[in-house]
């Protein structure tokens, strides 16, 4: 009987390419523990993403399966692990933290599929470990920070403290800064992280205060974002060691922090690659649909997570839905050829985005609702650091 | 080394350990007299931190949130104790380990359905939002002043109450011989539920207290929970005052390595491994303690009168 | 053969024929999960020697599996990355890995059990985590190996005539480890020193008289049940191709605690079919919902409230 089926199959093969009439997309972010509200926004990007794509791309149906990674390595890699044998995906998208996509890179490439990162960005996989499967829509750890390190050069800071988690995104947003950031470096504090991280301040924030450094430089993401902006807002700091962030206030950590009213966050300064203001057709239907759909800003995890579903439905629609031919498939990918929603989009040799960097500024929108603008444009088109290591 | 620097973080690690005084009080007065392990004592301390965040922003304050989530949680610990611990008593510990970890799955779960994952941050009023000058130079959040007094003022009271009300006596006598105080007519089953809605209390009111601070979150309760195993292991189950002693103890130790253990490391290590190291050794330190402190006297610092 | 060892057996067998099939019908991720299940049920089975019959409640034993994963992790780095030849240690062969595992798994168990044995009830309960938790802050500290971040294992445990990245010969690995590993326990306890651990979990006093230093015995098998945990870890660590200190976390040694409990404790397939019933719900109700933990939890408590002696003691009747 089986025989049979394949018998027929194949025929029906000889008489026409091998179209899939559905791709199917895994996407691996958090859903359970208290990182869960990324997690929920990436969510809710993907699905208006094929809102707006009406589940297609060209012909083929778009089916996404989401993964939860429980903020964890080990985890993130068996549900990677179940994507890739058990529901046969043909894509593997998402990953918020590097750990889980360091962990999970190995199941989803030897199992020849094709691995998107729409966050996490270590510094290994844009070097020695990228790969012609790998792409991302996100950036690599370090440049982020690196902006930073500009835009405090450009303003004379002198004298810098730094805070971070203490794992591979904390050790590349660090080692980011540093690269750029000319003047002293006063000292540095990594901190536990994970399902069971440290949230209290007070022994690090003590010690900045004391290194009389001209400012702070924090790589907070999620729960702790709020925690620590709350911890320097009370120990008085404002004036005395001005707050430098990449990765901390955002989307997610807005509302949160209007809600209990931390004014203290008001006018601080980012960088990022992306921000609700940019100005292209894109960003602006993405920007307000999902404004309108779920009430509150789009968080950079959702635009990145939005235009990775974008990234894939244009290569497969370019393919026509012959998934099998991954050097067609992959080209299509390299090419890029979708609306995103920072505007023009174009990959490096390493498969990483080739893009430009913004300083922002949180402010309260027309509504009173507190977002960010963009204030300047601090690299046009930056290539990551580690694009040369990657030989492929 | 820098004298004001010192002082600050031992305020700090005083902070810290009162907190843990709290948890570990309820801990340790429900593991002596009930002879029951919970460790769903964690989930109480994050029960208590949102129903007070949620309650802050229903009355609009912080402190009248926290006078109305303490009797909420103590109800809470009164009908655990009626429906998990009560059934357990008679079974050996691990079964106690197993039915609480249990429940930690489950209110942890419920938490993260009732109130979403992302956690609430906590507003405090604005004379509590500010700094205070201990000295010109020893300038500390105010609200942390006020976690040190609220912990204080706790133990303080929590001392006067077991030792100098007829409550307390009767808790002590339950502890030394159950069939006794029953014989005596007292309802030995209601003594229980009191002791354990009291112990309830107690951690929920560390959890109000460190929500402004951290906010309230799922998980809370896990990363306090085995601390607070261990302070009540080194000081003695059942002992008050060993809960106390030894929870200053161990919130000084973790501060002051969080502190100054990297600066030592630097010495005769990379920067770069000392950063990474330095972290994971200071939260090393309290297990090292807790063995050291058992490997010398089985039965912790202050160990329990014989039964 | 009683009805009871033929359905012993049987299950064994089930649990190694099936998951084979399974895989040749097309579905890769049962054996997977099977996989994992056997070798977790090796550490179940081992922490069953001592908490089971010997009344020795270890809160870490994760860190023993932990470690042997470690131990396999390690040398596979240093093979790839260079360091430690001067040790011989610099190495992808099996037969270096799973004996160092073993090795260090022991010598572990020896030198903190020689501590923890002197203390009794709760107070053992909580010495066992305080020194797994120690391990593991000592691997979230060591940069070199990826701290918190973890370590992946590039290349799996070399053995003469077997192939581990084949999945097939990785699953009958572990699954001849666990009939072995079942088969020691039942030997050690059948044994004169079996029956001293378990005189000395009802009556230590009594053992002591009759002139049994039962500090050594107690000891002797605490090392035992620690290698066959680390043992276990090293398969683990093949099965993962990663490893990270979360695996010796104190909720992961509740969970092999679970499964020797949920299975029944101090019988012998109790712990493998705790092991299968927790691997499998686990699977099933995170199918089902993203909200899992509330009804695993709840079936935890259930089990705890109503179902004394465990799944084994359901199945035997009420009266054994």
């Amino acid at each position: 009987m089986k025989r049979l089926t394949a018998l027929a199959l194949s025929a029906s093969l000889l008489a026409m390419p091998a179209l899939a009439d559905t791709a199917k997309i895994g996407f691996v972010t958090t859903l359970t523990t208290g990182a869960a509200v990324f997690g929920k926004d990436m969510e809710n990007a993907v699905n208006l993403a094929l809102e707006h794509l009406g589940g297609k791309a060209g012909d083929t149906e778009l089916e996404v399966i989401f993964g939860d990674d429980q903020f964890a390595p080990e985890a993130g890699k068996q549900v990677t692990d179940k994507l890739v044998k058990q529901d046969d995906v043909d894509f593997v998208a998402g990953y918020i933290w590097s750990h889980v996509l360091l962990a999970s890179r190995k199941s989803v490439l030897d199992a020849g599929k094709i691995l998107i990162s729409a966050n996490a960005g270590p510094s290994q996989m844009a070097g020695k470990l990228c790969d012609p499967n790998f792409f991302s829509t996100s950036w690599q750890n370090d440049q982020t920070p690196m902006a930073m390190g500009e835009v405090l050069n450009r303003q004379g800071v002198k004298s810098l403290y730094i805070m971070a988690p203490n794992y591979a995104a904390g050790k590349d947003m660090v080692a980011g800064v540093e690269r750029t950031f000319a003047g002293e470096i006063k000292g540095k504090d990594l901190t536990k992280w994970g399902a069971d991280a440290q949230l209290d301040f007070s022994a690090e924030l003590a010690k900045a205060k004391a290194s009389g450094a001209d400012g702070i430089f924090v790589f907070y993401p999620g729960a702790a974002a709020g925690a620590f902006i709350k911890q320097y807002d009370q120990a008085g700091l404002k004036d005395e060691l001005p707050l430098y962030s990449v990765f901390t206030v955002d989307g997610i950590s807005l509302p949160k922090l209007q809600a209990a009213d931390f004014q203290g966050v008001l006018g601080s300064k980012i960088t990022q690659e992306w921000d609700p203001s940019l100005d292209n057709p894109a960003n602006q239907k993405f920007v307000s649909d999902f404004k309108a759909k779920y009430g509150t800003y789009p968080s950079f995890y959702a635009a990145q997570s939005y235009d990775a579903i974008m990234l894939i439905a244009s290569a497969v629609e370019k393919v026509g839905g012959n998934l099998d031919d991954k050097d067609a498939l992959r080209a299509a990918l390299k090419e890029a050829d979708f609306a995103s929603v920072r505007g023009e989009f174009k990959f490096g040799s390493n498969n990483m985005p080739v893009q430009d960097f913004y300083l922002r500024e949180v402010v309260a929108d027309a509504d009173g609702n507190w977002t960010t603008k963009v204030v300047e444009t601090v690299y046009e088109d930056h290539i990551d650091s580690f694009a040369a290591e990657c030989q492929m | 080394m820098d004298t004001t620097l010192l002082v600050i973080q031992a305020l700090n690690g005083v902070q810290l350990g009162l907190l843990l005084f709290l948890v570990a009080s309820g801990l340790t007065l429900v593991f002596g007299i009930l002879d029951f392990v919970n460790l769903a004592h964690g989930s109480l301390y994050m029960l208590g931190a949102f129903i007070c965040a949620t309650l802050t922003f229903a009355l609009g304050n912080f402190l009248w949130a926290v006078l109305v989530a303490l009797p909420i949680t103590a109800g809470l610990g009164f009908l655990v104790e009626r429906f998990i611990a009560r059934p357990l008593y008679t079974r050996d510990h691990l079964d106690h380990v197993l039915g609480t970890f249990g429940l930690i799955l489950v209110l942890d779960t419920a938490a993260h359905l009732i109130w979403g994952p992302e956690g609430i941050a906590v507003p405090l009023p604005e004379w509590l939002d500010g700094q205070t000058n201990l000295t010109a130079e020893i300038v500390v959040p105010t609200y942390r002043l006020l976690i040190i007094g609220a912990g204080l003022a706790a133990a303080g009271g929590l001392f006067w109450l077991v030792n100098h009300t007829r409550l307390g006596m009767l808790i002590r006598a339950g502890a030394s011989n159950r069939t006794m105080v029953s014989a005596l007519g007292i309802n030995i089953e209601l003594l229980f539920g009191l002791v354990f809605a009291l112990g309830a209390a107690l951690a929920g009111l560390a959890g109000m207290l460190i929500a402004p601070i951290t906010e309230a979150n799922i998980g809370m309760g896990n990363n306090i929970i085995i601390t607070a195993f261990v302070v009540i292991i080194v000081g003695g189950i059942g002992s008050i005052k060993g809960a106390f002693i030894a929870a200053l103890l161990i919130g000084l130790i973790d501060t002051m390595g969080r502190a100054f253990l990297d600066d030592i490391f630097k010495i005769f290590m990379s920067n770069e491994a000392a950063e990474t190291s330095a972290p994971a050794i200071s939260a090393m330190l309290i297990y090292i303690i807790m063995a050291t402190v058992l490997a010398v006297k089985p039965q912790g610092l202050f160990p329990p009168k014989v039964r | 053969m009683t009805r009871k060892t033929l359905l012993s057996v049987g299950f064994i067998l089930a649990l190694g024929i099936l998951p084979p099939i399974f895989y040749w019908t097309g579905n890769a991720f049962w054996l997977d999960l099977a996989t994992r299940l056997v070798i977790l049920a090796i550490a179940a089975t081992s922490l069953n020697l001592i908490l089971g019959y010997g009344g020795m409640v270890s809160f870490g034993h994760a860190a023993y599996m932990g470690l042997g994963a470690y131990a396999v992790g390690i040398p596979a780095h240093h093979w790839l990355y260079g360091g430690l030849e001067a040790w011989g240690l610099a190495t992808t062969s099996g037969l270096v890995q799973i004996p160092l595992a073993v090795a260090v798994t022991a010598i572990f168990a020896l030198l903190t059990g020689a501590i923890c044995l002197r203390t009794r009830g709760v107070y053992f309960i909580m010495i066992t985590m305080a020194f797994a938790q120690m391990v593991y802050y000592l691997i979230v500290s060591i940069e070199e190996y990826g701290g918190d971040d973890g370590l992946v294992i590039d290349t799996r445990s070399e053995l003469p005539g077997l192939d581990l990245d084949n999945p097939l010969q990785l699953f009958g690995l572990a699954w001849v480890s666990l009939v072995a590993a079942i088969l020691i326990v039942r030997m050690v306890i059948n044994s004169r020193f079996g029956m001293v651990i378990q005189g000395a979990k009802g009556n230590d006093e009594r053992m002591r008289t009759l002139g049994f230093n039962t500090y050594v015995y107690r000891l002797v098998a605490y090392v035992i049940s620690g290698a066959m945990a680390g043992y276990a870890g090293a398969l683990l660590g093949n099965f993962t191709t990663f490893i990270s200190p979360e695996m010796m976390d104190w909720s992961r040694s509740g969970e092999l605690m679970f499964m020797v409990i949920l299975g029944g404790v101090a019988t012998t397939l109790g712990p493998v079919v705790g092991a299968t019933v927790f691997i499998v719900l686990e699977e099933v109700l995170s199918d089902l919902t993203l909200y899992w933990h509330l009804p695993f939890g709840l079936l935890l408590i259930a089990v705890v409230l109503f179902g004394r002696g465990g799944l084994i003691g359901l199945l035997n009747g009420r009266d054994q």
